[in-house]
């Protein structure tokens, strides 16, 4: 057992709200420089979608992460032998039009346009060239759905979907959708730390964090390939690749990362998980429909003696080793087994779990007669004329499933390689915490209602409860417990502290100025 | 006449080396944030093939064909005694040759023709275009016209080159030799010192570690282990660090 500490995190999707406050917290400190500007280290997208940068998620296209192909697990566009002999020309590299062309209005035509005879206007401008152009793309072009035929229908999560099922998902009565947040997974097999040709990606040993070093990074672009998220970007302008680096200065003085911290939703937690390295290797040759089972199995329990010796041999701090055992990670992956891994299929072992969708997906649109309640109406007013019934009520719950709003199919090709029943399982824990709930605090449903369906999501009421509070009312500390870095020890071991006094911690002393 | 030889046949060649090595030293242990090949693919990714392509592998093979020639001029006469394997030596090479120029003529038109990189094209990348134009120009000239180069490079050039790196330089041979091949011979030094103030750093930094190193890299502020064992001196387990 080779114990490891791991900073991960949760998404919990039943609360974002889409407000994209994630994305302008990271952009604000982190990408708004030339060369990053179309960078989006942490985006949110709408679900069905194409996302950011356009159908990232088909690798028959980008050719990002790991392929199993005859029990051997290689990257599938980059590599030893591909990235030495691509290095001159990247056949598989997205270009900046697959995100879009970053651009700014000439604002100050606004003001310093002579007296005439029509308003100034703002023309838009690249942010490459400097020329006038026309916006063809753009951050969260396809938000809430607009451009749905463009964008929502070539979501490539709808593979396998039957066409009638597609036409449900797109019919305007039963339109549905949720956003999808996402940020670098800081991976346990990072296919860009394995892509990158002058080893300038590494793995951080004590929190995990995947980073690639600027004074390293040669341009040889084989890392945004190679990341099936396509969460390493290449900076145009520096010639250096750059991705998220989970605000680890940040990490390191005990404060959330910005796009979790400033996240309106709160539906972000962060905390430690404890895993076993030696299992790495053996998980990612494993089989599609064993892959989450194992990637889960990795964690470690931080309450086991056996395992807190194991990591104490190996130099976790005792301060880590407690933050695990609070770690709000760690019960919502393991515990409850309520999140999953994002695309497991690309063989990253990604360390950000979500938490799938309850609603809208789960509400059900019945054919209901409602000429009775028309005939009530004022014949002036706009009259009801529709025979729809959005249904949310919890009668009928475990059948109701079956008839959701959303094909299952869909979330399950998204968040479990296919297997709808693990999406089901997920959902029957939702449901169940707020039926228990609802008893705790209605009182209109039955104990042995509540019951029976805690029973069957397979919940204690301790669970549900434990569930619904860091769901709903979790407080800051609760929902990020972030041990100290110890980065004192770091630089001790480095240097004497005296030495160092007043300028360690402050990393990169050089200018970031572009090479001749 | 004297004075220009000595000039660019003994005083360039000192000029270009100590720069070269002065200046790729320097920038790479402190500038390691300037060195990279500053890939312009990401802002146009389909006309860079047909010149990223046939320019490098055809500077790959001549690099190393003229390395080759400086530290095995033997071998290479012994190859060439028979015409047949000459030939095929000297038209290898000139297709190189070819390639090499058709790719820089391609790199050049599209990066004076295509809007969104001229933002990333600075002055220096002007100058060794024209360089590395020139250059390859009169090498596929001097193939042509002075036949056969693989010769008598390793016969008169090759003597030259050593008596320039044992600092007891010779040009009494080359000081002979047609102008165009002169200036082959000033245009790769030149290239040479550019190499430290130009992109071309670049080759330097060729990744060859990538073929041995294991996939994944984990990187520890502090021994792993040694941080727990507190009779072990720090200074024994120095880490890593970034
Ligand atoms: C084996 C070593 C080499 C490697 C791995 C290499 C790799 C690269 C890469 C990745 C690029 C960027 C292409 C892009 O825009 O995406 C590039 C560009 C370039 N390389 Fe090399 N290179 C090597 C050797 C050389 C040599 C020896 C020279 C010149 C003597 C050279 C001259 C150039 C030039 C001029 C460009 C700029 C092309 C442009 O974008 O206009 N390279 N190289
Ligand atoms: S998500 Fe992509 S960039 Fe982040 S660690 Fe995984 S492979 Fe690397
Ligand atoms: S800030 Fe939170 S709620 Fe808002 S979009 Fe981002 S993840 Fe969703």
């Amino acid at each position: 057992m080779d114990v490891r500490s791991q900073i991960s995190m949760v998404f919990h999707l039943d609360k974002c709200i889409g407000c994209h406050t994630c994305s302008v917290a990271c952009k604000n400190i982190w990408t708004d420089r030339k060369g990053a500007e179309y960078m989006w280290w942490n985006n949110v997208e709408t679900k069905p979608g194409t996302g950011y940068p356009t159908k990232w998620e088909d690798q028959e296209i980008y050719k990002g992460g790991w392929q199993k192909k005859n029990g051997e697990v290689s990257l599938r566009g980059a590599g030893k032998r591909r990235g030495l002999t691509n290095i001159f020309y990247n056949p598989n590299l997205p270009v900046i039009d697959d995100y879009y062309e970053p651009f700014t209005y000439k604002y100050l035509d606004l003001i310093e346009s002579p007296e005439g005879e029509v308003q100034p206007t703002a023309r838009p401008v690249s942010l490459i060239t400097g020329e006038p152009i026309d916006i063809k793309m753009g951050p969260n072009w396809d938000d809430d759905l607009s451009g749905t035929p463009d964008y929502g229908r070539n979501d490539p999560n709808l593979q396998n979907l039957s066409a009638a099922e597609q036409e449900v998902m797109f019919q305007l009565e039963k339109m549905a959708f949720f956003y999808l947040p996402r940020i670098c997974n800081h991976c346990l097999n990072p296919a860009c730390v394995a892509s990158c040709p002058s080893g300038a990606i590494y793995k951080r040993g004590e929190d995990g964090v995947v980073l690639i070093n600027q004074e390293v990074c040669r341009a040889w672009r084989m890392c945004v390939t190679a990341c099936p998220y396509k969460k390493s970007y290449y900076n145009w302008h520096t010639g250096k690749s750059e991705k998220c680096i989970l605000c680890f200065p940040r990490l390191e003085a005990g404060l959330a990362p910005a796009c979790m911290h400033s996240c309106v939703g709160r539906i972000r937690y962060l905390g430690v998980l404890l895993y076993d390295a030696d299992k790495i290797k053996e998980t990612v040759h494993l089989d599609d429909n064993q892959l989450i089972d194992a990637h889960r199995d990795m964690i470690l329990d931080p309450f086991d003696e056996e395992v807190i010796r194991a990591a104490k041999m190996n130099g976790i701090a005792d301060s880590t080793i407690h933050a695990a055992q609070f770690s709000p990670v760690y019960k919502y992956v393991k515990e409850w087994k309520l999140a999953l891994p994002l695309h497991a299929e690309y063989r990253t072992l990604p360390m950000l779990f979500y938490v799938p969708p309850l609603l809208p997906v789960m509400a059900s649109l019945k054919q209901v007669d409602n000429t009775e309640d028309s005939k009530k109406m004022n014949p002036i007013a706009k009259y009801w004329d529709d025979n729809w019934l959005y249904d949310t009520s919890t009668e009928e719950l475990w059948g109701s499933l079956d008839q959701v709003r959303f094909p299952m199919k869909y979330l399950a090709n998204m968040l479990s390689i296919g297997d709808e029943e693990k999406i089901k399982d997920k959902w029957k824990k939702l449901m169940a915490v707020r039926i228990h709930r609802r008893r705790v605090t209605v009182g209109d449903v039955s104990q042995e209602k509540a019951d029976s369906v805690l029973r069957d999501a397979g919940l204690t009421a301790d669970q549900a409860d434990g569930i619904f509070y860091l769901t709903a009312l979790a407080k800051f500390e609760d929902r990020f417990v972030i041990p100290p870095a110890h980065r004192e020890q770091a630089i001790e071991m480095l240097d004497f502290t005296g030495d160092v006094k007043g300028s360690t911690g402050f990393g990169i002393k050089s200018k970031l100025k572009r090479g001749i | 006449m004297d004075a220009l030889n000595n000039f660019f046949l003994i005083a360039l060649p000192y000029i270009a080396l100590a720069l070269f090595l002065v200046g790729s030293i320097y920038r790479y242990t402190y500038k390691g944030f300037q060195v990279s090949s500053l890939s312009s693919q990401f802002l146009e990714g389909r006309r860079l093939f047909f010149g990223s392509v046939p320019f490098h592998w055809g500077v790959f093979f001549l690099f190393f064909g003229h390395l080759f020639a400086f530290l095995f001029p033997k071998s290479v006469l012994a190859w060439n005694s028979i015409p047949l394997r000459l030939m095929i030596l000297e038209i290898t090479a000139f297709i190189f040759g070819i390639s090499m120029l058709i790719g820089l003529i391609n790199h050049f038109v599209r990066r004076y023709t295509t809007p969104r990189l001229r933002s990333v094209t600075n002055k220096m990348d002007f100058v060794i275009y024209i360089v590395l134009i020139t250059q390859t120009f009169f090498g596929l000239w001097i193939a042509y016209n002075f036949r056969w180069g693989s010769s008598w490079f390793s016969t008169l050039l090759t003597p030259y080159l050593y008596s320039i790196f044992k600092l007891e330089p010779d040009i009494s041979a080359v000081a002979l030799l047609p102008w165009a091949v002169k200036i082959h011979i000033i245009g790769a030094f030149t290239i040479i010192a550019l190499i430290p103030f130009s992109r071309m750093i670049h080759f330097l930094v060729y990744p060859l570690n990538y073929l041995w190193r294991p996939y994944q890299q984990v990187r520890w502020n502090w021994g792993k282990t040694s941080v727990r064992a507190p009779r072990t001196p720090w200074s024994l387990h120095r880490p890593k660090n970034n």
